[in-house]
């Protein structure tokens, strides 16, 4: 016996709560096979012509390769940094270790809007130092959008690698090192092989961060570049039509499959070491 | 046989260096935190002061702006509230959560995680649809007869409210859980047997050792509301502005590059000054750690 009584009350309340968090998406979902003009709950009929007309409209075209491209580069660059910082401060003793590793969960501290305005500073004029002056013209570029998310996918991967490295049992990586195997021999294939589901869900939760994001995206895209999300938050500040209900059916898949993916990166050897 | 030799040579060299310097795999996430992250961030601050006169003219003209002050005390005061309103709905709904059986508790965590998985616009486009003037409560009211011109449900503060709390609620509730499942049940037993009512068990023993739980998340709830942008910029009115809206206005309608960093700087401040404050009392890194941890 170790839980407490639960009234109904509780149990009543979290079901409602659910409800509401939960119905509004289902809800738009329903809105977007709607054959009305007009954005209503029940939807009229069926179709799926709102999905066509996303799909074949041109903003969409052009900004679904920006927005994958990013997404891609910048999870793969900001998992791997991550991953390498988190080994360094794990396994070495660094003085000050605290401190960095404090730096790199930051720029999920960090407001969106304030890290964007700084960003669209530095990426509109370059690394400037008296008269130096390296980069700029940034904006509006997918290697500015790269390094943007880059910056903001790394926090997750580096908490989660961090934490994988912890479980590791020491021990093996001592038994290749004194079987010979130099530090990154070790690293490769005794370490990197462990951490593995703690490196892929940081890969998935870094696409993630990029693949959503949307402030520093519009601070630093162009009427040429963009990215989807950019394209949705302005279509929403001016009209609600069918059409964002079918553009937000088609992120909430996107979002389910990932979120798949994530459960079954973290599932198979996790339960080998916690259970 | 030379190219093995290099190769050999070449992984000791590397070897070498990382035993020497455990610096070396640190070097990449180094150079990316100091240039692409502290370097615009210290731009932005050095603007805040320099751009378009040197000095503190920015920051006088933030404070003597009722416009500016009104902003910054909607963020605070929304934020405040939607901290406090998802305190109150994630200790019961964690409550809920650590005190059923397995197959229910399963289905409530997995409620409140999978949203956290939804794409931030399609959650906020879902309550636009929802509470509009002609969404689907309003319609609903209207159609059975209790009110006859729609409730104003959306483009105010009541709305961010919403959003924000529907949002957040996951943050709140998994530190809460997490302490909650941690609390030993032999106090709470020890408890009944000296005779003390279940009411008083709960608010001399549970309530207490679950608070730490209810500081983490609302530490994370209240610091993340601050910087809130798209919600408050779909669901708000234009009149309270959050100062995540002020500053994209003055950088990026108005192109007053100096002035609107001045505002991002005091929205840093606020949010590093809460959680310095917050870090006299608990473990910041830990707390986001195991949050997102839990995800």
């Amino acid at each position: 016996m170790d839980r407490r009584r639960l009234g109904c009350f509780p149990l009543a309340f979290s079901f409602l709560v659910i409800v509401v968090l939960l119905a509004p998406i289902l809800i738009s979902v329903a809105m977007s096979f709607t054959s009305a003009d007009t954005l209503t709950f029940p939807p009229v009929g069926f179709s799926l012509q709102w999905y066509q007309a996303v799909i074949h409209g041109p903003k969409w075209q052009d900004r679904l390769p920006v927005s994958l491209t990013v997404a891609v580069a910048s999870s793969l660059l900001a998992t791997s940094i991550a991953t390498l910082a988190a080994f360094a401060l794990v396994r070495g003793k660094i003085r000050g270790g605290n401190l960095i590793s404090t730096l790199f969960i930051a720029p999920m501290i960090v407001p969106a809007v304030v890290l964007a305005t700084g960003m669209y500073f530095v990426w509109t004029k370059g690394w400037s130092l008296g008269p130096i002056t390296v980069g700029g013209r940034l904006v509006g570029t997918i290697p500015g959008l790269i390094l943007a998310d880059t910056v903001i996918g790394i926090p997750l991967p580096f908490i989660l690698v961090r934490a994988s490295l912890g479980s590791v049992d020491l021990s093996l990586e001592q038994a290749a090192r004194n079987l010979g195997a130099s530090p990154f021999t070790t690293f490769t294939t005794i370490t990197l092989p462990l951490i593995m589901p703690g490196v892929l869900s940081g890969l998935i939760f870094a696409f993630m961060s990029s693949w959503d994001e949307v402030v520093i995206a519009s601070f630093l895209s162009s009427p040429r570049v963009s990215t989807v999300p950019v394209a949705i938050f302005q279509q929403l500040r001016e009209t609600l039509d069918p059409s964002a209900a079918a553009i937000s059916s088609m992120l909430l898949l996107v979002s389910v499959t990932l979120v798949g993916l994530l459960s079954l990166a973290r599932r198979k050897p996790a339960q080998l070491k916690e259970e | 046989m030379q190219s093995v030799e290099t190769h050999a040579g070449f992984s000791r060299t590397i070897g070498r260096a990382l035993r020497s310097s455990p610096l070396l795999p640190l070097l990449p996430g180094i150079l990316a935190i100091v240039f692409l992250f502290l370097w615009p961030l210290g731009q932005m601050i050095y603007f805040s002061f320099t751009d378009p006169t040197v000095g503190l003219e920015n920051y006088r003209r933030f404070f003597q702006t009722p416009a500016e002050i009104r902003s910054l005390g909607t963020t605070m005061w929304v934020s405040f509230l939607a901290t406090l309103l998802c305190a109150v709905i994630g200790y019961i709904y964690a409550y809920s959560m650590a005190n059923s059986s397995k197959a229910v508790s399963r289905l409530l965590m997995g409620a409140v995680v999978l949203p956290m998985g939804v794409n931030l616009l399609v959650r906020t486009f879902s309550l636009q649809a929802i509470l509009r003037d002609t969404g689907l409560i309003n319609e609903l009211l209207k159609s059975i007869g209790l009110i006859q011109s729609p409730l104003p449900l959306i483009r105010n503060t009541f709305a961010v409210s919403v959003g924000i709390i529907s949002m957040e609620l996951p943050f709140m509730v998994l530190p809460i859980y997490n302490t909650m499942v941690q609390i030993n049940r032999k106090l709470l037993l020890a408890g009944e047997g000296l005779g003390a009512t279940p009411a008083r068990v709960f608010l001399d023993i549970y309530l207490p050792l679950s608070l730490p739980g209810v500081f983490a998340g609302s530490l994370i709830v209240f610091v993340s509301s601050l910087a809130y942008y798209v919600v408050p910029q779909l669901l708000g009115s234009g009149s309270e502005m959050f100062l995540s809206q002020d500053v994209s206005n003055w950088i990026q309608l108005q192109a007053e590059f100096g002035y609107g960093a001045t505002v991002g700087v005091i929205l840093l401040i606020l949010t590093l000054g809460t959680l310095l404050i917050a870090s006299l009392f608990m473990n910041i890194d830990k707390t986001l750690s195991e949050t997102t941890g839990a995800k």
